[in-house]
């Protein structure tokens, strides 16, 4: 037991959950802890907005597979955070927010909680439907164990985000502290063994397909379990498919991988989904975007679902193997077992398919005038960009053309937000990846639009030393939305257009970062090395045609057999 | 579409503010159907017994009970088994009874019901009546002709029969 505040309490159980970083701003109520902080030896990163704290926090996490923190003031504070905290929910990622909060009691009466006292609100009200845990600390001694728990939940079994409300005069009050390493949580009790009769099935399902697909999403990054897919689908010689959470699991270069799948998946993962006789689903929660219509999904399939979280099974779909486990241990025993039954099979006609589909021409981009085609200028940034480097996305066709046409080898080196898709993410996201990443190159790849969302990060970035790369694909257009309306809505542009504001170049350089245009693929490709090596983050302003559309496309509501793969 | 019928949970929670808030929270944000929802202390006075009383088909109650149990606050789910539990609803009942006839009449059926006359003015009685769900609406059936002026019921509170039990060692 030792005696103190209950500031110097939350940064003493940080500093023993090994934190290094924490991203926020300050503000009244929050005060006695940075003051702790000042000195603390705990790196504070300054965001400009505490959405972008939150991000930055989750970016960290991605790129690193540690817990990120982030805090903010009370009020407006903490529900700024809200956006981000809702992303790393959607994302299942490991972001822990401390917010300040008013007092809890006061001599003037109208400074309590409950009071609308002024900056107060009901944080822990607002997150309950957005977190994995939250708690309001009512007197500083319960500080440690909150501290403990909400690592100990956002960390293990499914991932994500967690709360811990601070009020002022917890933050102050001095008391006796234990501090324990005990998460005994009576209605927390995450499961990672696989059940074996279930595996056992699952197995003989695999043993007895002809045409075996794997969808892998998030849950295989969590869980860490790539090289265990990798043997897995080797042995069986069974195709992979990713979705976007899951991009990366899998190196892309290999014959068997087949890109993401879904409303912008590959023409070859979409196809082959729709003709396999059994889908191993790992660690993936069948959003829409991936199934596409739900009752047109893998029609003839029989259905093996790896998942941490049992809600997630039967949620969106009816399957036929339900495993609630982690995806690495599960993984690895149905390989064992398999091992021993299985010859394997070079030349299948299963992979056959897959190689016949795979050497078919991908959908060319016609180059017109212009050799600035976003596909081009991504592919090009891949072979820019050294194997460890790790790229971040916006939302919207930046997105969607960065997870067609960026090649992923590794986990860990592609995020981007997948359930919420938060415009404005990706940039805060690359400064919380360089900072868990610092030797990594971080590049940024967003749309005009969205970064408009959270550009004042360049003040951090730039006072922070924390330089990443941001390429603009600028078609002054919210462009997903514009396609949707060329599409269907008669190409009714209503609200997209961005006008040509702001001068990007003008931008960065206002913040002390770099900007610079560029109007051929070969200037983009120079522009880009230099940036790599600058001190300095680097703002690359790429103009597109704002007729630009995203291919192939699967129309929201319809199947993965409705695949558009062209305009026209 | 599956049959879509009433089905009793029992959830043994954390005894302490706002898990209300966060279980019918859950209900609200995934749209599932409170029938009734009545919560109280159990035998350990740090554990709270809610009985969710929800409408959906086989598949939305598998949901419910899952999603349940991932919230942190709530540390165990049973779905009770209809064919083996004791559920009981408690209500008062306001009853307009102006004349002596009326009175007769109300105290006459509170007898048979086994019901109980609990407060009486000159303009109304007040019944409270428990029993099953089924016994209660029957009742208040007997009692809308002479005019209900209030109800309130406490919702479904429901236990296993036998050695079965919702606890927590």
């Amino acid at each position: 037991m030792v005696k103190m505040s209950g500031a110097q309490a939350l940064i003493e159980a940080l500093k023993r959950q090994n934190v290094e970083v924490i991203f926020g701003i300050s503000g009244g109520s929050i005060l006695p802890i940075h003051d702790v902080l000042y000195d603390s030896g705990i790196r504070h990163i300054l965001s400009r907005h505490e959405q972008c704290a939150a991000h930055a926090a989750d970016g960290y996490a991605r790129a690193s597979g540690r817990p990120g923190v982030c805090m903010a003031t009370s009020g407006p504070g903490a529900t700024n955070l809200v956006t981000g905290i809702a992303n790393a929910y959607l994302d299942s990622s490991p972001v822990i927010a401390f917010t300040g909060q008013v007092n809890t009691f006061s001599v003037n009466s109208s400074y309590m909680i409950g009071r609308d006292a002024f900056q107060e609100a009901d944080i822990i009200g607002i997150t309950t439907p957005i977190t994995k845990y939250n708690y309001q600390v009512k007197s500083p001694s319960e500080i440690p164990r909150a501290v403990r728990l909400a690592f100990y939940i956002a960390t293990t079994g499914r991932p994500g985000p967690a709360l811990v409300d601070l009020p002022k005069n917890v933050q102050t009050e001095v008391e006796e502290m234990e501090f324990s390493r005990n998460v005994e949580v009576r209605g927390y009790k995450p499961k990672t063994e696989p059940h074996p009769i279930q595996v056992k099935k699952a197995v003989k399902l695999l043993l007895e397909a002809e045409r075996p697909i794997v969808l892998a999403g998030g849950g295989v990054i969590i869980s860490k379990a790539s090289p265990e897919l990798l043997e897995l689908a080797e042995l069986l010689m069974m195709p992979v498919a990713t979705t976007l959470m899951g991009k990366g699991c899998f190196p892309e270069d290999h014959p068997l991988s087949l890109g993401d799948v879904g409303m912008h998946g590959t023409r070859v993962a979409n196809k082959l989904m729709l003709e396999s006789d059994v889908l191993l689903a790992v660690g993936t929660r069948f959003s829409d975007r991936t199934t596409g219509n739900i009752d047109e999904f893998c029609p003839d399939a029989k259905i093996i679902h790896v998942d941490i979280d049992a809600a997630e099974i039967g949620k969106n779909v009816e399957v036929d193997v339900p495993i609630v486990a982690d995806a690495k241990e599960t993984l690895s025993l149905i390989h064992r077992l398999l091992i021993y039954q299985l010859k394997k099979q070079e030349n299948s006609p299963w992979f056959n398919r897959v190689k016949e589909l795979k050497d078919q021409p991908q959908n060319e981009t016609d180059l017109g005038d212009c050799d600035l085609k976003p596909p081009l200028l991504i592919k090009e940034l891949r072979k820019i960009l050294p194997e460890n480097a790790i790229v971040t996305t916006e939302v919207g066709q930046n997105q969607m053309w960065a997870a067609l046409h960026f090649e992923t080898h590794k986990p860990r080196t592609f995020i981007s937000s997948g359930g919420l898709g938060t415009m404005g993410f990706g940039f805060p996201a690359a400064l919380g990846a360089k900072v868990a990443c610092p030797g990594c190159a971080v590049v940024d790849i967003a749309g005009d639009g969205s970064f408009i969302m959270t550009e004042q990060e360049l003040a951090c970035s730039v006072l922070e030393k924390i330089p990443v790369t941001v390429i603009v694909l600028n078609n002054s257009m919210l462009g997903m939305v514009a396609q949707w309306q060329r599409l269907f809505y008669k190409r009714r542009y209503s609200a997209v257009e961005l006008g040509k504001a702001p001068d990007f170049v003008k931008l960065a350089e206002a913040y002390g970062a770099q900007g610079v245009h560029v109007g051929s693929l070969k200037e983009f490709s120079e522009t880009m090395k230099k940036a790599l090596k600058s001190e300095v983050t680097t703002v690359i302003d790429v103009p597109i045609s704002p007729e630009e559309n995203v291919f192939p496309m699967v129309p929201a509501g319809k199947g993965l057999k409705d695949i558009i793969e062209r305009a026209g | 579409m599956m049959k879509e019928q009433n089905h009793i949970i029992s959830a043994i929670v954390e005894h302490k503010p706002g898990v209300l808030y966060t279980v019918a929270n859950l209900f609200r944000r995934r749209g599932f159907n409170i029938e009734s929802i009545s919560v109280g202390p159990t035998e350990q006075s740090d554990l709270a017994r809610m009985t969710i009383t929800v409408k959906g088909d086989e598949r939305t109650i598998e949901q419910v009970v899952k999603q349940l149990n991932k919230l942190v606050d709530v540390i165990k789910v049973s779905r009770l088994d209809p064919t083996s539990i004791v559920t009981r609803e408690l209500a008062l009942i306001k009853v307009r009874a102006l004349d002596t006839k009326v009175r007769s009449d109300v105290i006459n059926y509170a007898d048979i019901f086994r019901a109980r006359v609990v407060d009486v003015s000159s303009e109304s009685l007040m019944v409270e009546i428990t029993g099953t769900s089924d016994k209660i609406d029957a009742f208040l059936d007997l009692m809308k002709p002479f005019g209900v002026k209030e109800v309130g019921r406490t919702g479904i509170t429901a236990l296993s029969r036998g050695v079965k039990s919702v606890k927590i060692e």
